[in-house]
């Protein structure tokens, strides 16, 4: 048959349907709701995987170098004396500038913390840094109080750690182990990782955990991102040290990865499971809908209407309540939880880090192809019973 | 004596009810003359609406052969049959079957959509037919806005707007008041008289099979015909 004809049938069919739909609102809202639901979990899943990528990626720059001693997966295992870190920090390719290399040495620890919301004690990274910590980070700005004084018990708190963690209100004083530190400042540090710690100064924390001169990371910043390779190849070759060099972006790309790939594989397995209830919620609206049209369908044919244009018809119609959904469901996780703020452990660092649900395009699109694939799922067996019923069967329904 | 427009042999229709098989029509062979109008009756359950189904070709026979304007319609695949019925059969139902979000109009015009016609071509043909049954000014108006006879009228007006040889009516007087029944039976002897419709028409009340010009009795699968 010509299309001509055949896109008039689907056109009938489908207004036929859609003009019905009123007359069908509770069903069809079920089927909306169902599918919406399930694009909501889905959606609001992945975008906390991307709010976490985010915030692991803004903190990493190619050009600055991480270096840990060898063998080190993470900051808590490893460990220089000040002679190591002299050797490191004269490297060639890092920058220097008149005080000489930029290149903060970091002591780094875990302390605990209650939640805000619920109370419980959780890991939070407390770092003993110099003036040097913020030349190797973008962004940073004390928000609120001032920047700790050198040589005082004095801690500033990440913008995400104070929001997520309490006993860190400005001028309230925190006790770990056996020492009494007093909160002075809120820092940001461009949404990057260093949001979720607690800073303090170095040789205070040293001092304060009998480590001497000791410290676990040192951070360089390079001339360039291609002159890791120089400080890999100086450093990696030296006997006096026994390092790993890598940019830190390649580092939190490391430590993001278990979180996201368990994030995703929650997300994927719940949303799969879930849009098994939403296709029946689907095919449940879809039954009924074909089923009060039988006797209107039957005429069609009767009238001389193919099979096909009435199975796309249904397929469309449940394609079009499952964009809804999807529409629903992506609208509500947008405006919802867009930018909301939420804490995780770190698996890598066994620390709790802060970040934000982050809604990507990308993502909400991905959740509308997943309700146009419930939608068509839904669809297509009331849509093939629709058109396989006998006419004259269909004919004696009322 | 006019040409057959309609040849039946050896109609067989049988249905499965549970292990039950139940023989509607028992061999049945029938010619309808071009320009006839033909009343079937029959106590219920005797097969009269099946075998009007089987000449429109919404239904297939067990067995035995259906030739419609010189074509054997049990030959044809169910894409093609559908195209032959939107070309040449005009279906008016008991209930109407009016489809009740479309105004009139959108119900007439149903069967043109089959058709490569360009849409002022179709509300052209659409109004014609409206005129033809006296419902011009019901154009606009949805089914339940519509007398019963108003409907049925309609429902006349989807079944000749492509201007097929053959009309199949399923008691289309079963629904309504004798008034209104006998506005609807004027209708079809005009189309039959006027126009040159062939007209078969399934009932069971003796008042309209009187407005035939021939009247075959089913009973039991079998054919039994009123002398002229």
């Amino acid at each position: 048959m010509a299309p001509g004809p055949w896109l008039n049938q689907l056109a009938a069919i489908t207004a036929m349907n859609l003009r019905n739909l009123p007359s069908r609102l509770g069903t069809s809202l079920v089927a909306v709701v169902g599918i919406g639901g399930v694009v909501a979990v889905l959606v609001s899943l992945l975008s906390m995987g991307e709010g976490f990528r985010a915030a692991l990626e803004l903190s990493g720059s190619d050009d600055v170098a991480l270096v840990l001693r060898g063998g080190s997966s993470d900051e808590l295992s490893s460990s220089f004396d000040r002679e190591q870190v002299n050797v490191i920090v004269s490297a060639p390719g890092i920058l220097r500038d008149a005080r000489g290399a930029v290149a903060s040495p970091e002591f780094y620890t875990i302390v605990d913390l209650p939640m805000r919301s619920t109370g419980t004690a959780a890991n939070v990274p407390f770092r003993g840094v110099t003036s040097r910590a913020i030349d190797v980070r973008k962004g940073f700005r004390v928000v609120a109080g001032r920047m700790f004084e050198p040589g005082k018990d004095e801690v500033i708190v990440g913008r995400g750690a104070f929001a997520q963690f309490g006993n860190v209100d400005l001028g309230r004083e925190v006790t770990w182990g056996s020492h009494v530190w007093r909160v002075v400042g809120v820092f940001e540090a461009a949404g990057s990782v260093s949001e979720s710690e607690v800073w303090t100064d170095l040789t205070v924390l040293q001092g304060v955990y009998r480590r001497g001169n000791t410290v676990q990371v040192v951070r360089a910043r390079l001339t360039s991102p291609a002159a890791l390779a120089t400080v890999q190849r100086s450093l990696e070759g030296d006997p006096r040290v026994n390092v790993s060099v890598r940019s830190e972006r390649e580092f939190y790309a490391d430590q993001s990865r278990i979180l996201i790939t368990l994030i995703r594989y929650v997300g994927t397995t719940i949303s799969v499971l879930m849009g098994i209830g939403a296709v029946f919620a689907a095919l449940n609206t879809m039954y009924s809908a074909v089923s009060t049209r039988t006797r209107e369908i039957a005429t069609l044919r009767a009238l001389g209407f193919g099979a096909t244009p009435v199975v796309v018809s249904v397929l469309l119609e449940a394609v079009v309540l499952g964009l809804l959904g999807g529409l629903v469901g992506g609208a509500l996780v947008y405006f919802g939880l867009n930018g909301y703020q939420a804490s995780t452990l770190n698996w890598a660092s066994f620390s709790q880090i802060t970040f934000a649900f982050t809604v990507t395009p990308q993502l909400l699109v991905t959740g509308l192809g997943y309700s146009l694939i419930l939608g068509l799922v839904g669809g297509l067996l009331p849509g093939v019973r629709a058109a396989r019923l006998p006419v004259t069967i269909g004919l004696r329904e009322l | 004596m006019p040409a057959s427009i309609v040849r039946i042999r050896e109609l067989v229709k049988e249905y499965r009810r549970g292990a039950e098989v139940v023989r509607v029509l028992d061999g049945l062979s029938l010619e309808i003359a071009a320009g006839d109008f033909v009343a079937l009756m029959g106590p219920s359950g005797s097969g009269k609406s099946t075998l009007l189904n089987l000449i429109g070709g919404i239904d297939r026979p067990t067995s035995g052969e259906r030739e419609v304007e010189g074509l054997r319609v049990d030959r044809l695949g169910d894409g093609a049959l559908a195209h032959w019925r939107a070309d040449h059969v005009g279906f008016v139902f008991q209930m109407y079957n009016l489809l009740p979000v479309l105004t009139a109009e959108r119900n007439v015009e149903l069967p043109l959509l089959l058709k490569n016609l360009p849409r002022e071509q179709r509300a052209r043909r659409v109004a014609a037919a409206l005129q033809l049954v006296g419902l011009s000014d019901r154009a606009r108006h949805r089914p339940r806005e519509l007398s019963g006879g108003e409907q049925q009228r309609v429902g006349i007006a989807r079944a000749i707007v492509t201007d097929p040889t053959l009309l199949l009516c399923d008691e289309p007087t079963g629904d309504l008041d004798r008034k209104s029944g006998d506005e609807i039976l004027d209708l079809l002897q005009a189309l039959n008289r006027e126009y040159g419709k062939t007209i078969i028409m399934v009932t069971h009340d003796p008042h309209a099979a009187e407005r035939a010009h021939r009247v075959i009795h089913l009973d039991k699968g079998l054919l039994r015909e009123d002398p002229p």
